[in-house]
């Protein structure tokens, strides 16, 4: 430790804490922030895909109502539950390393990747459905499912192929960064059981926490857009 | 260890938060299956910020943050996704009516 470093702080003071910060507090306010910030530049990447989405499904819409239909709804409710409880769980375990309770930190860390699991496990069974009734688009791509109410309706196949572009596009990096999420969160449990956070320094579990929670409001609107178009 | 000044969410509100979000979900599916025209969409969208709402302030902490900039940077991400797909919908909304 160099002379500069010491004499920025007193001797004693925490490990973590870097020089140009004065105190824990401070660098886990500029910290947090920092990680809004990249969650803005999220926002603004998955407000892309929405904004595609918006203006094909207006352009489109009996064909996107009929695409919609075809994905089965009873798993997208259930993965949102599980993902909700996650998020939950997630909660959670940073309330438990605020409160310094290691051991439950961890426990809550695991069930929130045994849930992420859950959710991307569910995902690969509706992707694999989807597959095997040539939706995913491609040169095997065949729809012929008809809208809910109008069998003369005559679904247009690029149209639905574009639902289905869009929707592979949404979910595929929603899953990427729940992926993500994952690894970090097994960063998480094994920092935690070498001891490295404490009830003055838990930054990282912080931050991971935000970033699992936007994960989850990112899915809160996936879910009504893309599997609850016309359900009626 | 009592340099950390950070805002301990009391467990009830965790409990209610969450409950309220599965609740709100099951109610998304509910009105999907109503038909109420046009308002089908605003209410799934009007249901799906509720919820994004609750996540943000309580389980991200914005509710209880002392540091203002991560409100006016939340504020600024709204403001320009809605700058987004407004302008979008503006422009190929209206190009139909030449």
């Amino acid at each position: 430790m160099s002379d500069s470093h010491a004499a920025v702080h007193s001797p004693d003071h925490h490990p973590e804490l870097r020089h140009h910060f004065m105190t824990m507090e401070q660098q886990q306010n500029t910290a947090s922030l920092g990680m809004w910030l990249f969650l803005v530049t999220e926002v603004m990447f998955f407000g892309g895909m929405f904004c595609a989405y918006l203006v094909y499904r207006l352009k489109y819409f009996n064909d996107f109502a009929a695409a919609s239909q075809s994905i089965a709804v009873g798993w997208g409710a259930f993965n949102t539950a599980v993902l909700l409880v996650s998020s939950w769980t997630m909660a959670m375990a940073v309330r438990c390393a605020q409160l310094g309770k290691q051991k439950l930190l961890i426990v809550f860390l695991l069930f929130t990747m045994l849930f992420g699991s859950a959710f991307l496990g569910v995902k690969a069974k509706e992707y694999h459905d989807k597959f095997v009734e040539h939706h995913v688009p491609g040169a095997d791509f065949s729809f012929t499912e008809k809208l809910l109410g109008h069998p003369d309706y005559v679904v247009n196949q690029y149209h639905a192929q574009m639902f289905f572009s869009i929707y592979f596009a949404m979910t595929g990096m929603h899953a990427l960064h729940m992926v993500i999420g994952l690894g970090l969160m097994a960063y998480l449990v094994v920092a935690t059981a070498r001891g490295k956070f404490s009830t003055a320094y838990y930054t990282p579990v912080e931050n991971i926490g935000l970033y699992w929670h936007f994960v989850d409001v990112v899915w809160i609107y996936l879910f009504p857009l893309l599997y609850l178009i016309s359900r009626k | 260890m009592s340099e950390n000044q950070h805002h301990v969410v009391p467990l009830w509100l965790y409990a209610t938060i969450g409950i309220t979000l599965l609740v709100m979900t099951g109610v998304t599916y509910f009105v999907a299956t109503l038909d109420l025209g046009p308002f089908n969409t605003i209410v799934a969208l009007a249901i799906a910020s509720f919820k994004a709402t609750l996540v943000v302030l309580i389980f991200m902490h914005v509710k209880y943050t002392s540091e203002k900039m991560t409100k006016a940077a939340i504020i600024a991400a709204i403001f320009f996704l809605g700058l987004l797909l407004t302008l979008s919908l503006a422009d190929f909304g209206t190009r139909a009516w030449l």
